[in-house]
């Protein structure tokens, strides 16, 4: 007896089956999808849970955690200076301010001294991240909308040129590893700064070929513009930050409101939406990115001599005193904030990471209902996710 | 007008697409592996050990010191301390590493194992074509594999190693100096000794009763305890 015979005999499978249209019988059923973990317009392994009337999102359930990699608990199991290189891989692409953010909240523990040219470092290092981040979530995001290839390209040929900075300084791409607490790690290489300088001054052809590009295009304003509105109240009271909360216009930038590191000294602008759509979020960005040049171009002409670490941090044996603290700042996707308590013993008592991307991801369903499954698409781009950071 | 922003971003594309036959820089791919760019001079990959001599068995800067071990984030260095001591590059007596393994499939290239090395002998190379077959074995390195020479360090990194050649230096005149101070200390002491001698050989029966009251001290500590 053959398995066909088998199968006909047990009734399993009805090979006489007239063919049927597929969803005949079935109007008005709501279908649910799985979209993701492995989509590619989830950046990353995410998952959102769809329940969809037709095309229109009646209800999404984002679920991550498939990159958890105990990022909280390891630091608490090694020394402070070991989840250094850890912190790299929250947000690989901005490690330089993962990095800052770290440092900066062990120095309020330790109370540790930032020498002058470090500063300047930091602030260079961290504007040109953000520079990075947001020529990538341009490209990105215009992939997410369908415009394959030429965007992204255009978006990493420019990042490539960072890279090329970042690597000559830190010795990685993305994994830089650069930061010390009371300092940085090593001192910029020769040459190094007059590099910089160009390519802060040619970024603008850059940015300006990009909005010809782009910023005009009817196909890309018909596809954003009214899609994926957050109010401000919601914004504030979901506790987003970053380009997300500004794009909704509320005036919330960290680097004015803290006024960490030397951000005073330098006047810029922070650009606000009035709209709050994936529209603004996109020129926020955009507009972000000229300022950020505005910051760069006299910092690479200021940075005076100097050491770059404070001559009282230790590498090794690390013991802050027992007590706690909370440092914070504006990375390219929001506040990104560490909160550290020690117990006077070399690794952290309590390590907690207040990471951008998670937080601005709480309220995708409330700017996706009602929208078409191509809108959640975009909507998901615009906030700017990476899930390093997400999942942690 | 409806399409302008689209036919001026067409503009864009085409100029891109016409100026990558006319203008070299457009082209910004490079063809690996027929082309290569150089690797950066900070460029780090995998950690490996500095030798000073023509054998890398003998020549090892590393004492077994085990701080890296002990720093390592994601702990992929295992050390085992030989029993035996030999000399170093200045002439001390060291322990020297009987097994230094580091399991580059779990190392993050953190570079924090360079950074809190004491004597200068863990560094970062730049090699990164390590692809392997062996999945489990091809990519724990023991000590033979990871020991590359010192002119290696000079030339992958110069800036650096030129730091840390002057280091040594420092380092290797400091321990001539000691050891010279002590040689000479040594000889002072030995002359002074000799005079002494001397003079007590000189002096001759006076130096019996001088050595005689010398246990006097101990007596009363003695007495008390029993």
């Amino acid at each position: 007896m053959t398995f066909h015979d088998l199968a006909y005999d047990a009734g399993k499978t009805d090979f006489h089956r007239k063919a049927q249209p597929v969803g005949q019988g079935r109007e008005g059923e709501l279908l649910e999808v799985a979209m993701g973990p492995q989509h590619p317009s989830t950046h990353g392994v995410f998952r959102m849970d769809v329940v969809l009337d037709g095309e229109t999102v009646v209800k999404l359930k984002p679920v991550f955690g498939y990159l958890h990699r105990n990022h909280e608990k390891i630091a608490e199991n090694t020394s402070y200076l070991g989840s250094m290189p850890y912190t790299d891989r929250l947000d690989y692409f901005c490690s330089l301010t993962n990095n800052w953010a770290y440092a900066l909240s062990v120095e309020k523990l330790a109370g540790l001294q930032v020498p002058e040219r470090a500063e300047y470092i930091r602030l260079i290092t961290a504007e040109l991240t953000r520079v990075l981040n947001h020529t990538c979530l341009a490209g990105f995001l215009l992939q997410d909308m369908g415009a394959l290839g030429t965007p992204l390209m255009y978006a990493f040929r420019e990042r490539e040129k960072i890279l090329d900075l970042i690597e000559s300084l830190t010795g990685a791409r993305m994994m830089c590893n650069y930061m010390r607490f009371g300092g940085c790690r090593c001192d910029l290489p020769a040459g190094w700064l007059d590099a910089a300088k160009k390519v802060v001054a040619e970024y603008p052809k850059f940015l300006d070929e990009f909005d010809a590009l782009l910023s005009g295009n009817e196909i890309l304003m018909a596809r954003t513009q009214g899609v994926g509105k957050l109010s401000a109240e919601l914004a504030i009271n979901a506790g987003i930050t970053g380009p997300m909360l500004r794009a909704s216009g509320v005036d919330y930038d960290l680097r004015k409101v803290d006024n960490y590191g030397i951000y005073s000294r330098y006047p810029f602008r922070v650009p606000l939406g009035d709209h709050g759509d994936v529209y603004d979020r996109y020129m926020i960005r955009m507009l972000e990115m000229r300022e950020s040049l505005k910051i760069l171009e006299p910092a690479l002409k200021d940075i005076p001599e100097g050491p770059v670490v404070d001559p009282k941090a230790k590498l090794r044996g690390f013991r802050p005193k027992a007590g706690e603290a909370y440092g914070r700042i504006e990375t390219p996707k929001g506040e990104l904030g560490f909160y550290l308590i020690s117990d006077g013993s070399p690794n952290p008592y309590r390590y907690r990471v207040r990471p951008p991307s998670l937080i601005n991801l709480t309220i995708l369903e409330d700017m996706c209902l009602g929208q078409t499954i191509a809108d959640a698409v975009i909507t998901l781009g615009s906030v700017d996710i990476v899930l390093g950071e997400v999942d942690r | 007008m409806l399409g302008t922003g689209i036919l001026k971003g067409m503009v864009e594309t085409a100029k891109n697409f016409a100026g990558s036959y006319h203008d070299p820089e457009r082209l910004t791919t490079v063809e690996y592996p027929e082309q290569r760019i150089a690797s950066k001079e900070n460029a780090r990959q995998f950690p490996f050990l500095v030798h000073d001599t023509e054998d890398p068995m003998k020549g090892l800067r590393c004492v077994a010191c085990q701080i890296c071990e002990k720093e390592c984030p994601p702990q992929c260095i295992y050390i085992v301390k030989s029993k035996d001591k030999r000399a170093d590059y200045k002439g001390q007596m060291q322990f020297y590493p009987a097994t230094f393994d580091i399991d580059l499939s779990v190392c993050m290239s953190c570079q924090i194992c360079v950074e809190v090395c004491p004597f200068e002998s863990i560094k970062m190379d730049t090699e990164f074509e390590l692809s392997n077959t062996d999945r489990f074995g091809g990519l724990l390195v023991n000590k033979h594999q990871l020991a590359k020479s010192n002119e290696h360090y000079r030339k992958i990194h110069p800036t650096e190693a030129a730091a840390s050649d002057a280091a040594l230096a420092v380092e290797v005149a400091k321990a001539q100096a000691k050891a010279k101070a002590d040689v000479e200390a040594k000889a002072k002491a030995a002359a002074e000794a000799k005079t002494k001698a001397e003079a007590a050989a000189a002096a001759g029966p006076v130096g019996a009763p001088a050595s005689a009251p010398a246990p006097k001290p101990s007596s009363p500590a003695a007495a008390p305890a029993a």
